[in-house]
């Protein structure tokens, strides 16, 4: 399935979802302040991602929580340290972390869950299971 | 208060689906408010007898030791409910995890469609709730005790064992 494909889908999910216009979502919509995601609904996406695309998905895979567990090596003075971001990138490997890095604020971290992240993210785990040919 | 929008479980399938009773009677004390002269169950009453059928179905699950958060829905409404009449609430479970669930219900006045929703709860645990809570399972308690006794006399023979779709 091309990226295009997998985004109509994931973009139905979310219209349905979120209830949000079709148009109001793009790849770059970040699922809370563009789309208004609260807590409940990122639940909610995974369950409608798991039906429409055949796939088991634990939530850490896609959106973990409390990545950094108040470490202080992760987090200093409310910004993500070098080390953080490191973490990060292994924790959240979907994720495009290119305008992050330029201003890392602990509380930017909500701004990488974006309809790309879960795009790519569904890219990966459907090559892993494709058979292959 | 009594707050408890079901009177009677008719089927419960275990992790699959539920259907219970509402009765509506004019000496409930809504019907003098809502509206004078002319009837009407208040729509989010509705929805609360949907969502309590749906979340026993969910409760039933982990045998009542979670407690199930009403937490998302999605509805609408197609007619209106008077005295006299019997809703009927069907809920079906669509999703189960650890977090929490997702089921799809309706509302029905014989074949006649009163209401749908789709319904999403949270499972929330001792550590999400508030330190002074005096009983840290404080959903499936109380005035529900009878109806949950009561959902499981109803219990279908026929599908005792979960469908594998919902384990977790």
């Amino acid at each position: 399935m091309t990226y295009d494909e997998i985004f109509a889908k994931v973009r139905s999910i979310l219209v349905e979802a979120l209830n949000v216009e079709e148009q109001e979502v793009s790849p770059h919509s970040r699922l809370k302040a563009d789309l208004n995601a609260e807590s409940i609904d990122f639940l909610d996406i995974v369950f409608r991602l798991e039906k429409q695309f055949g796939l088991r998905i634990p939530r850490e895979d896609l959106f973990p929580e409390s990545i950094f567990q108040g470490d202080p090596r992760f987090v200093s003075n409310g910004q993500v340290t070098a080390e953080g971001l490191a973490e990060l990138q292994r924790r959240m490997p979907y994720a495009d972390l290119s305008s992050f890095r330029e201003n890392p604020r602990l509380d930017r971290i909500e701004d990488l869950f974006t309809v790309d992240l879960i795009v790519r993210y569904l890219q990966s785990r459907l090559a892993a299971t494709a058979p292959q040919s | 208060m009594r707050w408890t929008w079901i009177d009677r479980f008719v089927r419960l399938e275990p992790g699959r689906r539920a259907t219970a009773v509402k009765n509506l009677s004019w000496a409930e004390d809504y019907f003098a408010d809502h509206f004078p002269g002319y009837p009407v169950m208040p729509a989010p009453l509705i929805l609360e007898g949907l969502a309590q059928t749906g979340g026993i179905l969910v409760g039933h699950v982990h045998q009542y030791r979670k407690n199930v958060i009403l937490a998302k829905m999605t509805a609408r409404f197609h007619a209106e409910a008077h005295p006299g009449q019997q809703i009927t609430y069907t809920v079906e479970l669509l999703d189960l995890n650890e977090a929490g669930a997702r089921v799809r219900g309706t509302a029905t006045v014989h074949d006649k469609l009163l209401a749908e929703a789709d319904i999403m709860f949270a499972h929330v645990g001792p550590e999400q709730l508030p330190a002074e809570l005096a009983d840290p399972q404080f959903v499936f308690s109380g005035e529900l005790a009878h109806l949950l006794r009561q959902a499981e006399s109803v219990i279908s023979a026929s599908s005792s064992s979960p469908p594998s779709a919902v384990t977790s």
